[in-house]
C-alpha cells in the first residue's frame, strides 16, 4: 500500500501546476537534477580532457566511470532499464501480465541493427525506429488481450516469446540467422554545406560516449513515463488494472487500452534492445530468452510494480546483484572451505540462485519492492530527528 | 410523458441469467430534470436494471434509448461518453490511486490528451488541459467536502468517504444522467442527510437528471420526485412517493399481507 506522501513544513502548494510535479518536493527534484548532472560530469570531463581520470585527486572523482567493468555496468543499466520500465507500465501499471518481453527486446536490437545496415538509415534514427516496430509486433501479439486475462494471458504471452525466438533464428533476412547481424556505432550525423554531404559530427564510440547516449535515453523515457502516468492514458491504464468494470463505466475503452498497453511496453522494450545491440556491436539470437523475460519480471518485482522509480531502482539492484554475488564466491572460494569439491561445484550456481531468492525474498518480505522502501527513507529523513 | 422531455426510456427489458429471471418485461420512463427512484426488497432486480442502463449488462429483451437514441447494444464506455454517470453498490473506486486521480478519471471522456501528448506534457497542451480539468475538479472536491482526504489512497479510506468519492467521480463525468445504487447504504444519519443534500444539489443545482436505488424509505420518500417499485424481477408499481405509500402492492411485497407500510417508513427496510 503506497504511503501517503510526507512533505516539510512550510511547502505549501499555490498553484495546481507545483501539485502535479513529478517529483513531489522541491528538494527530491533538485537532488535528482544535482545527482544526473554529476554524473555526466563525471563522465564527460575525462571525454574533454583527457587524462584527468588519472591525476592523484581528481580520480577519485572520474576514475569510477573509466573502469571498464563500472561503466558497462551502468550501460546495462541504462538498457535494461528502460525496457523494465516499459514492463512495469505494461505489468505494474496496467496489471497485465508477459512473459515474453524478452522477445520485444529481441526485435529491437535486432531491428535497428536491420535498418541500419540494410536502408542505411542513421543508428540515431534507426533505434526510435527499431522502437516503433517493437511497438507494431507488440500490439500484434497482444491483441488476446482483448478477450482474455490472467494466467491464460500469461500463456498467450509465453507463446509470443517461443515464437519469436524461433523466427529470430529462421528469418535470415532481418536477423543474420544464427549468425546474427552487426550493429553500428551511434554517431550523431550533420550536413557539411560546404561540402554538400553528410558527415559525422560526433561518434559514441567509447564506453564512456555511448554511456552518455544511453543516459540521456533512458532520462528521456523516463521523464516520457512519468508524464503518462500523471495525464489521461496512464490513469486509464492504472484504471484498467484497479477496477476494469468501472473503468470502463468512467468511458474507459477497455480493449483500447489493455492493448495499447502492450504497444507502448514493447516500444520500450524495443529502444532499451536496439541500445543494447548497439553498445555490443553485434546480435546474436541467443540472447533473447524467456530467462531474460523472468529477469524482467524480477526486475519490476524487486524494483516495485506500479513504480516508474521502482524500475530504475530494480534494474540497479539487478545489475548489482551478481557482481556483489561474485564477489562474496571469490571470497569463499579464497578460504580453506573453497576447495571442497561441493562447495566449488555449488558456487557455479550461486549467481543464479541468488536472482531466485532475491525475487522470492522481495515478494515476501517487500512486496511493494524497493520504490516503497525509498519512499520510507525519504519519509524519514524528512521526520528526522522525529521518526515514527 | 412526451418524447422530447424523457431523457431516459426503458422499453420492455426483460433480463435472464440462465434458469433466473432478473428482470420481466420493465417499462419506464425518466424525465429530464427528475430525480427518479427505484426501490424493493433484496433481489428484486434493481441493481440489474441499472446494469442494463449503464451498459454492463445487455438486456435479453427490450430496449433502452437515452436521449432519443437507442442504447441498448452500446457499451458501458460509450454510455458515459454520452452522458451516462453511475456509482456502484459494492465500492468500486480504483484503490491505489489518490483521490485525486480517482475523480480525474471521471474526466477521461472530456480530455483530449493521449499518450503520445501526455508523454510529451509541455509540449502540445497536455499539460495546460490537464491544469484546466484539475479546477473542475476541485470545484466537485469542495461541493462534495472531500477537500481534507484528496491526496488519501482511495483504498485506505472509511466506506462513508469512499461513497462520497465514487460520486465524485461519477459527477466528474459531467453526466446528465445519473445513477446511484444504494447511495446511502451502510451511513449513518449525518451522513445519509449529506448525501441527501449532495443528491438534491445535482438534482437541483447541477441539473442531472438522477436515478437512485434505495433501501431507506424515508430518505426516498422525501427526495424523489417519483417512484417506482421492483419486485421478483417486475415492475409492481409506479408514481409518486405519496401514490407509492399506500399502494397495496408495495405493502405486500415489503412487510407480507396487510401490514402497514408507513411503519417502515423513515427506517432501513432491508
Ligand atoms: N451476474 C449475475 N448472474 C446470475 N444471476 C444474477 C446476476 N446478477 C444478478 N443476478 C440475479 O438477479 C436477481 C436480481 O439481482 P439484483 O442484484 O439486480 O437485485 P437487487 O434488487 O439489486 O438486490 P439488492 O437489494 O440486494 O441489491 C437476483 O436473483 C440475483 O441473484
Ligand atoms: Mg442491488
Amino acid at each position: 500500500m503506497a504511503t501517503q506522501s510526507l512533505r516539510p513544513c512550510g511547502d505549501f502548494r499555490t498553484t495546481y501546476r507545483q501539485d502535479t510535479a513529478i517529483f513531489d518536493t522541491f528538494n527530491s527534484r533538485w537532488a535528482m537534477i544535482l545527482f544526473l548532472a554529476l554524473l555526466y560530469v563525471m563522465v564527460l570531463v575525462p571525454i574533454l580532457a583527457p587524462g584527468v581520470e588519472e591525476t592523484p585527486v581528481l580520480s577519485t572523482l572520474f576514475g569510477p566511470f573509466y573502469n571498464a567493468q563500472y561503466l558497462s555496468l551502468a550501460i546495462q543499466a541504462c538498457y535494461w532499464g528502460i525496457a523494465a520500465l516499459g514492463l512495469n507500465i505494461l505489468v505494474g501499471f496496467t496489471g497485465q501480465i508477459s512473459l515474453g518481453h524478452a522477445a520485444f527486446f529481441g526485435i529491437g536490437a535486432f531491428g535497428s541493427a536491420y535498418l541500419n545496415n540494410t536502408y542505411g538509415i542513421p543508428v540515431i534514427l534507426s533505434i526510435p525506429l527499431a522502437g516503433l516496430i517493437a511497438a507494431a509486433v507488440g500490439l500484434l501479439f497482444g491483441s488476446p488481450a482483448a478477450r482474455i486475462k490472467g494466467l491464460y494471458l500469461a500463456i498467450a504471452t509465453l507463446a509470443a516469446q517461443f515464437i519469436i525466438e524461433d523466427l529470430f533464428i529462421r528469418v535470415d533476412w532481418f536477423t543474420g540467422g544464427s549468425y546474427g547481424s552487426l550493429a553500428n556505432t551511434v554517431e550523431l550525423p550533420g550536413y557539411d554545406f560546404s561540402a554538400g554531404e553528410w558527415v559525422t559530427l560526433f561518434a559514441f564510440d567509447t564506453d564512456p560516449k555511448f554511456f552518455l547516449f544511453a543516459l540521456t535515453v533512458t532520462i528521456v523515457m523516463y521523464v516520457m513515463a512519468a508524464n503518462l502516468m500523471r495525464s489521461r492514458d496512464g490513469r486509464a491504464f492504472i484504471a484498467v488494472r484497479d477496477h476494469y468494470l468501472s473503468a470502463e463505466v468512467m468511458g474507459i475503452n477497455l480493449t483500447k487500452y489493455r492493448i495499447l498497453s502492450f504497444g507502448i511496453s514493447s516500444f520500450y522494450a524495443g529502444i532499451g534492445g536496439a541500445l543494447y545491440g548497439h553498445y555490443l556491436g553485434f546480435v546474436s539470437a541467443e540472447g533473447f530468452t524467456i530467462l531474460l523475460s523472468i529477469q524482467f519480471l524480477g526486475i519490476i518485482i524487486i524494483g516495485g510494480l506500479g513504480s516508474v522509480m521502482g524500475a530504475i531502482l530494480g534494474t540497479i539492484f539487478m545489475v548489482l546483484l551478481p557482481e556483489v554475488m561474485a564477489g562474496g564466491v571469490d571470497i569463499i572460494a579464497s578460504t580453506d572451505w573453497g576447495n571442497t569439491p561441493m562447495i566449488t561445484n555449488g558456487l557455479a550456481f550461486f549467481k543464479e540462485m541468488a536472482i531466485g531468492a532475491a525475487i522470492i525474498l522481495f515478494l515476501i518480505f517487500e512486496p511493494d519492492g524497493l520504490a516503497h522502501r525509498w519512499r520510507l527513507i525519504k519519509a524519514y529523513w524528512k521526520l528526522y530527528p522525529f521518526s515514527y | 410523458m412526451s418524447e422530447e422531455t424523457a431523457i431516459l426510456e426503458v422499453r420492455g427489458v426483460s433480463l435472464q441469467f440462465g434458469g433466473v429471471r432478473a428482470l420481466s418485461d420493465v417499462t419506464f420512463s425518466v424525465t429530464k430534470g427528475e430525480l427518479f427512484a427505484i426501490i424493493g426488497p433484496n433481489g428484486a432486480g434493481k441493481t440489474s436494471m441499472m446494469n442494463c442502463i449503464s451498459g454492463r449488462y445487455t438486456p435479453t429483451e427490450g430496449r433502452v434509448h437515452f436521449k432519443g437514441r437507442d442504447v441498448t447494444g452500446l457499451k458501458p464506455n460509450k454510455r458515459a461518453d454520452l452522458g451516462i454517470g453511475r456509482t456502484f453498490q459494492n465500492l468500486a473506486l480504483f484503490g491505489h490511486m489518490s483521490v485525486l486521480d480517482n475523480i480525474m478519471v471521471g474526466r477521461h471522456h472530456l480530455l483530449k490528451n493521449n499518450f503520445m501528448s501526455g508523454a510529451l506534457y509541455w509540449i502540445g497542451g497536455a499539460q495546460k488541459e490537464e491544469l484546466n480539468h484539475r479546477r473542475t475538479v476541485e470545484d466537485i472536491i469542495d461541493f462534495l467536502e472531500i477537500s481534507h482526504i484528496r491526496k488519501a489512497m482511495a483504498g485506505t479510506l472509511s466506506y462513508g468517504l469512499r461513497k462520497r468519492v465514487e460520486l465524485a467521480r461519477a459527477v466528474a463525468l459531467k453526466p446528465d444522467l445519473i445513477l446511484l445504487d444504494e447511495p446511502m447504504a451502510g451511513m449513518n444519519l449525518e451522513e445519509k442527510e449529506d448525501m441527501a443534500r449532495f443528491i438534491i444539489d445535482l438534482n437541483e443545482e447541477w441539473g442531472m437528471s438522477v436515478i437512485m436505488i434505495e433501501h431507506d424509505m424515508g430518505v426516498v420518500m422525501d427526495i424523489s420526485h417519483r417512484v417506482a417499485v421492483l419486485d421478483f424481477g417486475q415492475k409492481i408499481a409506479e408514481g409518486l412517493p405519496d401514490e407509492i405509500m399506500s399502494n397495496p402492492r408495495v405493502k405486500t411485497a415489503y412487510l407480507g399481507e396487510d401490514d402497514d407500510v408507513a411503519a417502515g417508513a423513515g427506517q432501513e427496510v432491508a
